[in-house]
């Protein structure tokens, strides 16, 4: 008895869930410039001219870049900072560690403006001003936290039993991270990597306040857009083709690291 | 001698390790919260537009006074109390099918349901539900839509949350021994019994971490306000609008003290319970 109203309720939790994706996927194909329904007739036509818009791929190549720059800063400081947690005791921290959750704790808003207002204050007078290097400082604000947890549960699990061993045998501390730590930590490196760019990938509130003039990001892009009647079915395609991407790193993570490796967002 | 050189090494290596983070979150970042919040006792000149470094109670005055502020404040928090709750309500049943009901088989693949969703983007979840509930759109097609406003935001942010919910309560199912909940039927405990005094109890902790996510994350959203609220407005789009339109930085920095005093009492309640170490 139990056990069917479970089974229900999951069913109805998954129906709820992935309803309005498809939609999103189906209404791509809608012959009705407003989306009417049920839709009577299936079309391509949003599909070609989502590629020919050249808004839409020239945000997508900067949502691209930022990514990766952000995700390249947060692998280094997240694994400096998951070393010196897990490896090093120390006077403050747990501080610390509060202290890199803090950015995805604090609303988006918060995080945006001060980073805004600092920029303008402390940087922008070196003649640094705001474009896509602010965008990935911002995003690298925040992404370090990824690497940071999937670094951190990867040395707690696994001990310092054989890099000692690696240098009993004579191995130097270059050898031994080489051959030892690194190949170690690699599937919790691509797993926080992978999280650090799709949080960056999606992020808007931060990307808001930190953007220069003409740098939009895929979902600035689409945000601009959203409320452009004339714009909708376009809008809707790009929606359907990160639905369809948003596949991707989950089955990469299922290739590489086994199921638990997607298994925590943060 | 060579032991003080060991530490001595090892106190050069923490120092290395952490220099460059802690310059970035400690000083960078924290410095500008610092900052901002600062900024929040600055005021602006009506007249010339410009930032006033005197220091002044007048916003929060402003704020503590005027009911407008007030009630955004607590329709704020009502929104992320009640998808939380409801997140909570819709996730545990979930999270024990996939835990200890579902085949293993099954588990699998519905771990991968619940995760791929969260790779989707936050804007396209919220356009979806956009097109989903809009006016004589498909929801109204078949059951009739509560239209924009506060209703639909309510339900696009549990949508969008759910997942952060399932996965830490998952996480603490699996790990809770199947012996423990055999014990309980064995001395007679109903399912529900078994339920409230055994699994919930353990499960306490999975749920404050899954809150930290549903709670703080509906508390300081503004896009999905702006997408499916009408005029629903929340703190959120009270800074927002301070920092753009209004062009009053002090003001918009002295409401968004709001979300973070309500979040850092939250962190440090929901702290002992050892939620953080679940995240």
């Amino acid at each position: 008895m139990t056990r069917w109203v479970l089974r229900a309720v999951m069913a109805l939790g998954l129906f709820f869930i992935y309803v309005p994706l498809l939609l999103v996927l189906v209404n791509s194909f809608n012959g009705d410039r407003t989306f009417g329904w049920p839709p009577h007739d299936f079309t391509t036509q949003w599909w070609s001219a989502a590629w020919r818009n050249g808004g839409a791929r020239d945000a997508l190549w900067t949502s691209v870049k930022a990514g990766l720059g952000a995700t390249a800063i947060a692998l280094v400081l997240g694994t400096m900072v998951a070393f010196a947690v897990q490896r090093f005791q120390f006077f403050g921290r747990d501080t610390v560690s509060l202290l890199v959750v803090l950015p995805i704790a604090l609303p988006g808003i918060v995080t945006g403006i001060a980073l805004d207002s600092a920029w303008r204050s402390v940087i922008a007078p070196l003649g640094i001003g705001k474009g896509l290097f602010s965008v990935i400082v911002g995003h690298a604000t925040f992404c370090v936290v990824t690497v940071y947890n999937n670094v951190l549960a990867r040395l707690r699990r696994s001990g310092v039993n054989l890099e000692e061993a690696s240098a009993d045998l004579g191995a130097s501390p270059f050898q031994t991270f080489r051959y030892i730590t690194f190949p170690m930590l690699r599937s919790a490196l691509l797993a926080g990597g992978l999280l650090a760019f799709a949080l960056s990938f999606d992020e808007i509130i931060v990307t808001t306040f930190t953007a220069g003039p003409g740098i939009q990001t895929l979902p600035i892009w689409i945000f601009n857009n959203l409320f452009r009647p004339n714009q909708a079915p376009v809008v809707n395609v790009v929606a359907a083709v990160l639905i369809v991407l948003s596949v991707l790193p989950v089955w990469l993570a299922q290739r590489l690291a086994g199921p638990e490796a997607g298994a925590s967002r943060t | 001698m060579d032991d003080d050189q060991g530490i001595g090494r090892r106190r050069w290596q923490l120092a290395a390790l952490l220099s460059a983070p802690l310059l970035w979150l400690g000083v960078a970042y924290l410095g500008a919260l610092a900052v901002l919040f600062l900024s929040a006792f600055w005021t602006v000149n009506g007249f010339t537009g410009e930032v006033v470094r005197e220091f002044s109670l007048q916003n929060f005055r402003t704020i503590v006074t005027e009911e407008v502020y007030r009630n955004v404040t607590l329709r704020s928090l009502g929104v992320a109390v009640a998808v939380t709750l409801i997140c909570v309500a819709l996730a545990l049943p979930m999270a024990y099918y996939m835990a200890k009901v579902a085949s293993p088989r099954a588990r699998h693949w519905l771990v991968i349901a619940i995760l791929t969703p969260l790779w989707a983007s936050y804007l396209v979840k919220a356009y979806a539900w956009r097109v989903l509930l809009a006016n004589d759109g498909p929801l109204d097609s078949v059951v009739g839509t509560p239209g924009y406003g506060l209703i639909a935001v309510i339900i696009v942010l549990t949508y969008l949350w759910l997942p952060y919910m399932i996965l830490p309560i998952y996480a603490g199912l699996e790990r809770l021994p199947d012996s423990l909940l055999e014990a309980s039927a064995d001395l007679g405990g109903r399912a529900g019994q078994t339920f409230r005094g055994v699994v919930l109890p353990i499960l306490v902790p999975s749920i404050f971490a899954g809150s930290i996510f549903t709670f703080s994350l509906s508390l300081g959203d503004y896009i999905t306000v702006q997408i499916v609220g009408g005029k629903t407005q929340m703190i959120g789009n009270l800074v927002y609008a301070n920092v753009g339109a209004a062009n009053n930085l002090p003001f918009a920095a002295a409401i968004a003290t709001i979300p973070v005093i309500i979040m850092v009492v939250y962190l440090t309640a929901v702290r002992r319970s050892g939620a953080l170490e679940e995240l």
